[in-house]
């Protein structure tokens, strides 16, 4: 409904740009405004809200997800630029059956509470668990550096990332 | 005592939701059919509106009609629970830059962002008073020329020692609100002292940044208005609804989802009314999203100018202290009367003070509205009330800690007349604090600690409900009006549920928040939620066991007062037991139906004598400076939830340093700094907040439970008590380790580098 409203508005702006995605590992193809974000087609065109906007200037990090496993601020990455790419929201994060470890810990942790920002921080912290270097904690402080929380404190989102990274050290990597 | 639930730091289940993207917040809500607006706003401070050109906006594509104020004429079209002064869309002139003025309703939001650009408004400039100096100057300009009817909130009333004419004032003038308390003999008592102190401080224009932007979808059909928003308190918004469009209560239904963050900002009625008369006008369901721009023009925190004079025998006793505040409250009221009025409660802190002036003064300017934050004046005050008692024992030649001990109040000591006394050990929390501080204390250059002490009159009007519904498989629903913003409430809830019937936590289920189905909570804020709905949800409890024995003695075939309460079951003097599951589908017969117990609370009993609980703000901070950028390391922080019972203490944690947090970053980085008739800094770049790299070198959490609430379980509540005193306890730290005192915060490293460097 939304989309063929927004497809009959869009028919006086400037011509749609076709995009193929995999978000998610599901391949999407879809004409969108030039001036489309990442951010609004993930949770408008696809209807994966889990992605939150907040400040709109890529300096809070909530709208982080990961492009071609990259951590980018989805609310001005343009739609277009995503074109052949691979997406992964927290959508992505489970398979559905099992919590992610990253999930795990944060809850276990109380490493969020109103949990506007997590679905930001989770994905941060996937692109630095995913690296080739098991983070310390001075390493994790400076990686989350660009995202903000406002409820926590920090303390407990360090701790629950720590503790990922400490099993990641102890079993086999990867 | 014997709590197998309760006192036990369990999963939440809604972090589950969270951390996989299912939880849905208002953000995430549509309607069918619905349209998106976006808002026109005034690009001054103060001008008459002497046109609106809507034709060209009207007529872009997709646009589907344009609000003005005269399209709203019919309706009550102000709100306010205090004072209704807050007009929803700017009728003849415009208060403060960013005020609403017209909401551009189309198809996407795309579209009516274009369209905004395309509303011509014509403005005739009036001169505008930008802070309250220039507002409370001889012949300054008025803000509001005309007088508001009050809404005659009574409970307001006795919130805030209000004892005559509150709202209305006889002469027009920018002055919202004025609270004076006081007692003794002020003026004798400081010709007595041997030490006088007086000192001003400057409190910042804070913005609490909840991530989530204030933002409501609103549907107005049938005579009936339905409304999902980030509202704290749905029912105060239902009411200011229901007000606007002349509406019965029952016919306005107001839902708030999850919360992407609340901290008192989120509180009373915010973008409701524009969400809802767009969708009046249309015909539509309409969706309004603010920018963070937007929402920090929509609700600031109240700037204050606070000066204090104390005066002390020589042992440091406090014999005198007198307070003159004035609050910065912008263009309208909202909720700063009641702020304004809990600084004069708070400011003095939880001492003996004999003789005692406090004069308050909540003043309209042509800026943001001001209205509630965390810790709701009590930050404010405190800044003023402890930094003037560090710098009375620096002159005393005492400890910060000594001139504390001198004069903290004693468990049931009053220190406000005829109020509850306090209910907590505050002397032995200082104790705790101390102790942490100093033995991590480190001798280095430029390094100083502070601390600092607050009581709030907590918990707000007592009028609770909540209902608990036991279903014929024995698993039950918690119903209560009371918001999940982030605090916990949905999983504590569950807590005291599962403890008062004997049920696995598993199968209870909390819902919460909708005005036509949950039952009435008054508010979500000033930490009531674990006494009062926990009280009320206690009784609920109890009045559902209670139809749960009634119904199984006609099945035991015994008197009611023969059936015994077993976990999750009832069992009869023979020994038999069903289980509450059993007792429903029996007594129903079919296997079906249910049972619902409610539990109602008002100002009756141990919730008589206000406020229902103090809250106490214990904290420490150690600070080490470098002296050539001026930037302030947090060494330690220290906290002590005085709660008296923690019902999940890693909650009770998050809440402590979520909240300490929040005061580091009004006490070293926040502030809202307008630069001629705009904000120079409304957006997270320039409004710079607690980041990772900001964390303590030591973070010390600790709880006292000492079950001296009134609370279940003798819980008290938690959540604003660390964020109040960190202010001045972070200006006596950077005190003590440069030698000079600071007069305002935040303390960036610019202002303690002049405050080193000063001649």
């Amino acid at each position: 409904m939304t989309e063929s409203v927004s497809e009959s508005v869009a028919t006086s702006g400037p011509p749609r740009v076709p995009v193929t995605v995999g978000v998610n590992g599901v391949s999407v193809s879809r004409q969108v405004e030039p001036r489309s974000v990442l951010v609004d087609f993930l949770r408008e065109d696809l209807g994966l809200t889990g992605t939150k906007v907040s400040c709109e200037l890529q300096v809070c990090g909530v709208c982080t997800v990961l492009v071609d496993g990259r951590p980018v601020s989805a609310c001005t990455f343009l739609t277009a630029d995503a074109d052949g790419a691979d997406v992964t929201t927290v959508e992505g994060l489970s398979d559905g059956q099992t919590l992610h470890p990253l999930q795990e810990s944060f809850v276990d942790h109380f490493a969020l509470q109103c949990g506007f920002c997590t679905p930001g921080f989770l994905m941060m912290s996937k692109a630095l668990l995913d690296g080739d270097e098991v983070p310390d904690r001075e390493a994790i402080v400076e990686h989350l550096e660009g995202n903000i929380c406002r409820c926590t404190g920090y303390e407990p989102i360090v701790e629950a990332v720590e503790h990922v990274a400490e099993k990641l050290r102890g079993g086999p990597h990867g | 005592m014997g709590e197998n639930v309760v006192g036990q730091s369990v999963r939440r289940p809604d972090l589950v939701e969270k951390v996989t993207g299912a939880a849905e917040y208002c953000v995430d809500v549509t309607m069918p059919g619905m349209a998106h607006a976006k808002v026109v706003r005034s690009d001054r401070a103060h001008a008459r509106i002497t046109g609106i050109d809507v034709a060209e906006a009207l007529a872009a594509p997709g646009v589907v009609a344009v609000v003005t104020a005269a399209d709203i004429a019919s309706l009550h079209a102000r709100f306010g629970h205090i004072i209704t002064d807050h007009w929803i869309l700017a009728p003849d002139k415009v208060r403060y830059y960013g005020e609403p003025v017209a909401v551009v309703v189309a198809e996407t939001v795309a579209a009516a962002a274009d369209a905004v650009e395309l509303v011509r408004v014509s403005y005739e400039d009036l001169p505008a008073v930008m802070d309250a100096e220039a507002a409370l100057a001889d012949g300054a300009p008025l803000v509001h020329e005309q007088a508001y009817e009050a809404t005659g909130d009574e409970s307001f009333k006795n919130l805030s020692h209000v004892d005559e004419g509150d709202g209305a004032q006889q002469v027009p003038s920018n002055v919202a609100h004025e609270v004076t308390i006081g007692w003794g003999e002020v003026d004798a008592a400081f010709a007595d002292s041997a030490v006088v102190v007086e000192n001003t401080v400057h409190f910042p224009m804070l913005y609490a940044y909840a991530m989530e932007p204030y933002n409501a979808v609103a549907s107005y059909a049938e005579g009936a208005l339905s409304v999902v928003s980030t509202a704290q308190h749905p029912y105060m918004v239902r009411d200011d609804l229901a007000r606007v469009f002349d509406l019965p209560l029952s016919r306005v239904r107001v839902t708030s989802p999850y919360l992407g963050g609340g901290y008192g900002s989120k509180s009373y009625t915010k973008v409701e009314p524009l969400a809802s008369v767009a969708s009046w006008v249309t015909g539509r369901p309409v969706k309004l999203t603010l920018t963070v721009e937007e929402a920090i023009y929509t609700t600031r925190v109240d700037s204050a100018k606070i000066w204090v004079k104390s005066g002390f025998a020589a042992d440091g006793t406090i014999l005198a202290r007198e307070f003159d505040v004035v609050m910065d409250s912008g263009a309208y009221a909202d909720n700063s009367p009641l702020v304004m009025a809990k600084t004069v409660n708070r400011c003095f802190g939880p001492y003996r003070v004999p003789n005692l002036r406090v004069r308050g003064l909540s003043v309209y300017t042509n800026t943001s509205p001001a209205s509630s934050y965390r810790g709701f004046g009590a930050p404010q005050g405190a800044l003023a009330g402890e930094t003037n008692l560090d710098r009375a024992a620096e002159q005393l030649g005492i400890s910060g800690a000594d001139i504390r001990r001198r004069n903290l109040v004693r468990k049931g000591e009053e220190i406000l007349p005829g109020k509850r006394g306090i209910d907590a050990d505050i002397p032995a929390d200082l104790e705790m604090v101390v102790e942490s501080l100093e033995r991590d204390r480190k001798d280095v250059p430029y390094y100083g600690i502070g601390f600092g002490c607050t009581a709030s009159d907590a918990g707000a009007y007592p009028i609770s409900t909540a209902q608990v519904r036991i279903q014929i498989d024995g698993s039950v629903l918690v119903l209560s009006g009371s918001t999940e913003m982030g605090q916990g409430s949905r999983s504590l809830l569950a807590q005291v549920a599962a403890e008062e019937l004997g049920v696995d936590l598993a199968v209870v289920k909390v819902v919460q928040s909708d005005t036509s189905v949950t039952p009435y909570e008054r508010t979500t804020g000033a930490s009531r939620t674990s006494t009062l709905v926990g009280l009320a949800l206690q009784r609920a409890c109890a009045d559902a066991r209670s139809r749960m024995r009634d119904m199984a003695a006609e099945l035991f075939e015994c008197a009611p007062g023969e059936v015994r309460d077993r976990p999750g079951a009832v069992a009869a003097p023979d020994g038999r037991e069903l289980d509450f599951g059993s007792v429903v589908r029996q007594w129903f017969g079919g296997s079906a139906g249910e049972v619902t117990g409610v539990g109602l609370l008002r100002r009756d009993g141990a919730t008589q004598k206000m406020p229902p609980f103090w809250e106490v703000g214990m904290v420490g901070v150690a600070v080490e400076i470098d002296p050539e950028t001026g930037v302030v390391a947090v060494d330690q922080l220290v906290t002590v939830a005085d709660v008296g019972f923690a019902i999940n203490p890693r909650a009770v944690e998050g809440q402590d340093l979520g909240a300490a947090t929040q005061g580091l970053g009004m006490a070293l980085h926040e502030e809202l700094v307008y630069d001629g008739p705009q904000l120079a800094n409304a957006n997270v770049v320039d409004y710079r907040v607690p980041r990772t790299t900001d964390l303590p070198r030591k973070i010390d959490l600790m709880i006292a439970e000492r079950r001296d609430g009134v609370g279940p379980y003798g819980a008290k509540g938690a959540g604003e008590g660390t964020l109040n005193p960190i202010g001045g306890a972070v200006a006596a730290a950077v005190a003590r380790a440069v030698g000079r005192w600071p007069d305002r915060l935040p303390l960036t490293p610019e202002r303690v580098w002049r405050l080193m460097n000063r001649d």
